[in-house]
């Protein structure tokens, strides 16, 4: 697959300026989210050695490596929900420890993993404001504001270029793209700054995954600092603003797009 | 075409439910036949109803907790502790009625509690854990009926102050024979729906027997929801043990036996899936009410009251083939 075949390619330089022309400017070298000297282990395991990498807000950083490299053991670590064995994770340059993936959420950090970001028996609606219902009335009788979900869900979807025929509708019965847009577009509504991704584009097909990456593109456009895992070179390329590549759990590569055409990258990750 | 798919996916999905409340019509006709105007009667349907009363409690309880992707095997224990903590509280330790009606609660909720504490931090499959609270608390509540009197089996409830109340609220049969339990059922039901299907809990109820890991990764407190299911449930226990002893005046250690059981199979054949994740209190409430009818029309009919059994069973494995074809369908569309 050549990667002039993603539209996201075409459109991408605009929104990408507009996005540093945003009042970040003391905060440029500042990265959003950044993993300092991560170190892992799993008892005798090493999953992650002295790892490295930094999210800022606005442009979507790849993390690429191949099965096992470590990607989702480091992301994890970025969304609190292992604590690591050394390092540091810095939130606009700031120390934090999470201690649960609560926290993390709280503090602007959604994550998105590949099979466990929705449940498949329950609504869209449902799904999309599950954890964070808004409800009306008081007391006893305080109930979730279904009308608003509703419409709410519809609203937002709408936005993201998915036409729901009903808010109603199990998430079971769409496909695993507007499954992976569901989710992303819930993050966004619930104020993510940091959108964590974890092979969101793995089991799709090829229109599919052009729609995923459009959407996380629109993402970075909207301010936010986008963690984009994948280990298809041809899927990060075209949406990547930098590029971090994992192997056996050390940071074997982390530069900008410009410095790496997407054969390097490729060959990269298998290791020359 | 996902257009289509989905739409036959939502008619399957209603299936369960629907196939219920049609079963519990076809069941009534049959009846209807072959037990002719004694079923027919009121004094038949409410024979049929207030056998279902009791059952429809638990399952209400055993919906919630089923559909939160739980079981709890030890509900019919829960009913004889309850109905024999009201017992040995007031006729042993002097208690008045009212008073021993509200300790048996506390002591339900704290062992829903632990049966839910245990599940959630063990992380063993709630039905090995149950199974176990099953016979501890059998075992428990015969030994304390034997501690105390050195019988099983107590009465003179009435003889308590406060008992008139209590038969009124609980016990009474005030219209047409019907049974003042047939209101607490479907109060409970009304009140599980309602907070099924429009509170935050109720989604994360779903959430919890659907895919827990999706839940906790937005943040729901997935081990609290669980150890309210339990309590829930130990609670609507609580409330069928003490109705029972207001009623009969008395109660039995052995109380509640086999129910269950009972109450798994009405709210699987309500459609309830035994994976979690999906079902209707509706549906529970209708498969009590199958249950009711089944136990009553048999006698009604003069079928000897052993095919009953025969019949539930056969009527289970049914709804658990229609409840697979479902779960088939949702998982080939995710
Ligand atoms: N909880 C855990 N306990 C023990 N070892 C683990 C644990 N999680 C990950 N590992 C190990 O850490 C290493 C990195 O795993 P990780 O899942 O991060 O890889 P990945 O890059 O995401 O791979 P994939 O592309 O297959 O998803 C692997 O060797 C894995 O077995
Ligand atoms: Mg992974």
């Amino acid at each position: 697959m050549d990667d002039a075949t993603l539209p996201v390619e075409a459109g991408a330089a605009q929104p990408r300026l507009e996005a540093q022309d945003k009042p970040h400017h003391e905060d440029r070298d500042v990265p959003r989210l950044e993993a300092r000297d991560i170190s892992m282990r799993f008892g005798k395991v090493v999953a992650l050695e002295n790892a490295h990498m930094a999210a800022h807000a606005g442009e979507v950083t790849c993390l690429l490596g191949d099965n096992g490299a470590g990607k989702s053991t480091l992301i994890k670590v970025l969304a609190g929900v292992h604590p690591p064995t050394e390092g540091a994770c810095l939130l606009d340059g700031e120390a934090v420890h999470f201690l649960s993936p609560r926290e993390a959420l709280n503090r602007g950090i959604a994550t998105v993993y590949q099979d466990l970001a929705m449940v498949p028996l329950m609504s869209v609606w449902r799904n999309f404001f599950l954890g964070s219902e808004p409800t009306t009335g008081r007391g006893p009788f305080r109930r979730i504001d279904v009308g608003r979900c509703r419409e709410e869900t519809h609203t937002q979807l709408t936005a993201m270029g998915i036409e729901l025929r009903d808010p109603d509708q199990p998430v079971g019965s769409l496909s695993g793209g507007e499954r992976q847009a569901v989710a992303i577009a819930r993050a966004l509504h619930f104020g993510a700054r940091v959108l964590i991704l974890d092979e969101p584009t793995a089991a799709l097909g090829l229109r599919q995954s052009e729609r995923v990456l459009e959407h996380v593109r629109h993402a970075a456009d909207r301010g936010v600092a986008v963690v984009f895992v994948t280990h298809t070179p041809h899927h990060a390329h075209p949406v990547g603003d930098r590029f971090v590549v994992l192997r056996r759990g050390r940071v074997v590569a982390n530069e900008p797009r410009e410095a790496l055409p997407v054969e390097k990258l490729a060959a990269l990750m298998s290791g020359e | 075409m996902s257009r289509r798919a989905s739409g036959s996916f939502t008619r399957t999905f209603l299936g369960p439910g629907a196939a219920a409340a049609v079963g519990a019509i076809l069941i009534w006709l049959l009846f209807a036949g072959a037990a002719g105007s004694a079923f027919r009667s009121m004094a038949g349907t409410a024979s049929y109803l207030n056998a279902a009363a009791p059952l429809g409690i638990l399952a209400v309880g055993v919906a919630l907790l089923m559909i939160g992707g739980e079981f709890d095997l030890s509900v019919g224990s829960i009913v004889g502790v309850s109905g024999m903590s009201v017992m040995l509280l007031t006729t042993e330790l002097g208690w008045s009625v009212w008073p021993a009606i509200a300790g048996t609660v506390v002591l339900c909720l704290l062992i829903g509690f632990l049966n839910g504490l245990t599940v959630v931090r063990t992380q063993l499959p709630s039905f090995i854990v149950t199974l176990a609270t099953l016979f501890i608390l059998r075992g428990l509540t015969i030994a304390a009926a034997r501690g105390f009197t050195s019988r099983t089996q107590l009465g003179g409830l009435d003889d308590i102050s406060g008992y008139e109340i209590a038969r009124a609220v609980l016990g009474s049969a005030p219209v047409g024979g019907l049974r003042i339990s047939i209101v607490w059922w479907l109060g409970c039901a009304a009140l599980a729906t309602w907070v099924l299907l429009r509170t935050p809990w109720g989604n994360w109820i779903f959430a919890a027997g659907g895919q827990p890991e999706a839940a906790r990764n937005v943040g729901v407190r997935i081990g609290r929801v669980k150890i309210g299911l339990f309590m829930t449930n130990a609670l609507c226990a609580c409330l069928v043990g003490i109705i029972q002893a207001v009623r009969f005046s008395g109660a039995d250690a052995l109380r509640g036996q086999l129910q269950e059981f009972y109450a798994i199979i009405a709210v699987v054949i309500g459609g309830t899936l035994l994976t979690g994740g999906y079902g209707t209190i509706v549906g529970a409430v209708i498969g009590a009410l199958i249950f009711g009818m089944v136990r009553q029309g048999i006698v009604m009919s003069g079928i000897d009251a052993d095919w009953f059994q025969v019949f539930l069973g056969g009527m289970l494995l049914l709804a658990v083939f229609v409840n697979r074809t479902v779960l088939v369908r949702a998982q080939r569309a995710s």
